[in-house]
């Protein structure tokens, strides 16, 4: 054999195949093995994102008062997969495999928005998006939860927002990803701001959209104040981007439509 | 040939990666909001570190030196890669919070910088401990930043509440620049200051001298 010459190109070859091939099994095993788990905590993580928006699941716990955990809370809870054009839920596709974030990107599943109708700068709506319902014990909707998204400040923000049975009532509002500023825009994760949102009405008395966050709250009791949420203090962007994107998703645009049907046949 | 233990110990205070190479300093800016995310942030990297030193430093002879650095990062990034989807897999919450500075890790002029300067020239034991006492020394000032900017700033430590804020109902009105990046380089450069004064052989030389202002009349 011939003498080993380390800087030949013979070695040169020999060290890089070596190398690559001894990586990418190790890189790939990580991610074979790791990979169920992987997949259980991103699952965990949506419910807990869910079952926080609705209200129940405290924001820095895994367990609710009771101590039940995630998976038994969010049992009470079913997915739907909901077409949003014409509001029907549609029983032959399975809720749980949908993601309408990347149905929103694909043109076939999806439609663009005109500039006037994309308040919450999303460019693309999925046709088909999935809701999570609990029904109380006569089978009505106890509560109904919807995902959400608009941009804020720096980015989009996703998040849930849970409406209570009587389709108009805000049970809680909850982003689990955005890119606010911390201490300003990124005070949405604030547990006091967030408190505010249970109670806020939806729409007004011609059925819009009317959830505004507001710097100044009108008086108590008057008309407009079922409607107002604090703004956030130096996050004027971002609050305008919570206000639109609670205003399209609670459109006819968003679920509006399937609102109404499902307030005439729940 | 140095020893052991000096090759150990010396990069947490003498020969410090971020107070006096000042190498490292991205990722010290990013991950020390909170110290959770710190110490996990520090455990990858004193992973990283070590084990690349350890396996740049056993095919050291074999690697041929015009490729050396391709093989030093394909070494470093698959170990970025396995550290990244072990946490996904164990500590979701966190892997979610240290988003992208995991994956960066790969870029952290640490760990490349000891593979090269140290690993390439020495045996893989002694390049163990320099990996790990290097990570280690990063690791100090990444904790003490922390223990600095998390209490400052959101009043917390570890997610316990240390200083109840004015916006929880407390005393305490949380300042915000620590929770932004700069904060982390003020920090930083304090301590620096604090270990250059301790340790004054640590002071640069200055590069330059600032010429006296020369009169008129000398020039003429």
């Amino acid at each position: 054999m011939a003498e080993f010459n380390k800087d030949g190109l013979r070695n040169v070859f020999l060290v890089a195949i070596g190398v690559c091939l001894v990586c990418s099994i190790v890189v790939s095993t990580a991610a074979v093995v790791l990979k169920p788990q992987q997949l259980v905590n991103q699952e965990l993580d949506r419910k807990k994102n869910i079952l926080r928006a609705a209200g129940v699941l405290p924001a820095r716990a895994d367990t609710d008062a009771q101590g039940r955990g995630v998976d038994e809370l969010f049992a009470d809870f079913a997915g739907y997969a909901v077409d949003l054009d014409s509001g029907e839920i549609l029983d032959d596709v399975d809720a749980a495999a949908l993601d309408p974030i990347k149905a929103a990107k694909k043109p076939e599943l999806s439609r663009a928005l005109s500039k006037s109708e994309d308040v919450a700068v999303i460019g693309r709506r999925e046709n088909v998006s999935q809701v999570y319902i609990r029904r109380d014990a006569a089978g009505g909707v106890d509560k109904l939860v919807i995902p959400v998204r608009g941009y804020g400040l720096w980015g989009t923000l996703f998040g849930y927002l849970a409406v209570e049975g009587d389709l108009s009532t805000v049970a809680g509002l909850g982003f689990y990803s955005h890119k606010e500023t911390p201490g300003l825009g990124g005070e949405v994760d604030n547990p006091a701001w967030r408190a505010q949102w249970p109670g806020v009405s939806l729409f007004n008395d011609q059925g819009q959209p009317a959830v505004r966050l507001v710097k100044t709250r009108s008086a108590p009791g008057s008309a407009a104040a079922r409607y107002e949420v604090d703004a956030l203090a130096g996050a004027t962007l971002t609050s305008r981007g919570v206000t639109n994107l609670v205003k399209f998703w609670t459109s006819d645009l968003g679920f509006g439509v399937f609102f109404e049907e499902l307030k005439a046949a729940p | 040939m140095a020893a052991p233990k000096e090759v150990l110990v010396d990069p947490i205070f003498n020969n410090n990666p971020i107070a006096l190479q000042v190498l490292g300093i991205c990722s010290a800016l990013a991950v020390t909001v909170s110290m959770s995310t710190t110490l996990v942030m520090c455990a990858a990297v004193i992973f990283v570190t070590t084990m690349s030193n350890v396996a740049v430093s056993t095919v050291r002879n074999r690697v041929p030196s015009n490729i050396r650095i391709i093989v030093q990062m394909t070494i470093i990034a698959s170990l970025v890669i396995v550290v990244d989807e072990v946490l996904k897999a164990v500590a979701y919450d966190i892997s979610k919070s240290l988003s992208v500075f995991v994956g960066l890790i790969i870029t952290n002029c640490i760990v490349m910088g000891r593979a090269e300067a140290f690993a390439m020239q020495n045996g893989p034991f002694l390049s163990a401990l320099d990996g790990f006492g290097n990570a280690l020394g990063y690791s100090v000032i990444l904790i003490g930043v922390a223990l600095i900017r998390e209490p400052l700033g959101s009043g917390t430590l570890m997610g316990y509440e240390l200083l109840p804020r004015v916006a929880d109902g407390g005393w305490y009105q949380a300042n915000g620049m620590m929770l932004l990046a700069p904060s982390a380089f003020f920090i930083i450069g304090l301590f620096i200051w604090a270990i250059r004064s301790w340790k004054t052989a640590q002071v640069e030389e200055s590069e330059y001298e600032i010429a006296p202002n020369i009169q008129y009349r000398e020039v003429m």
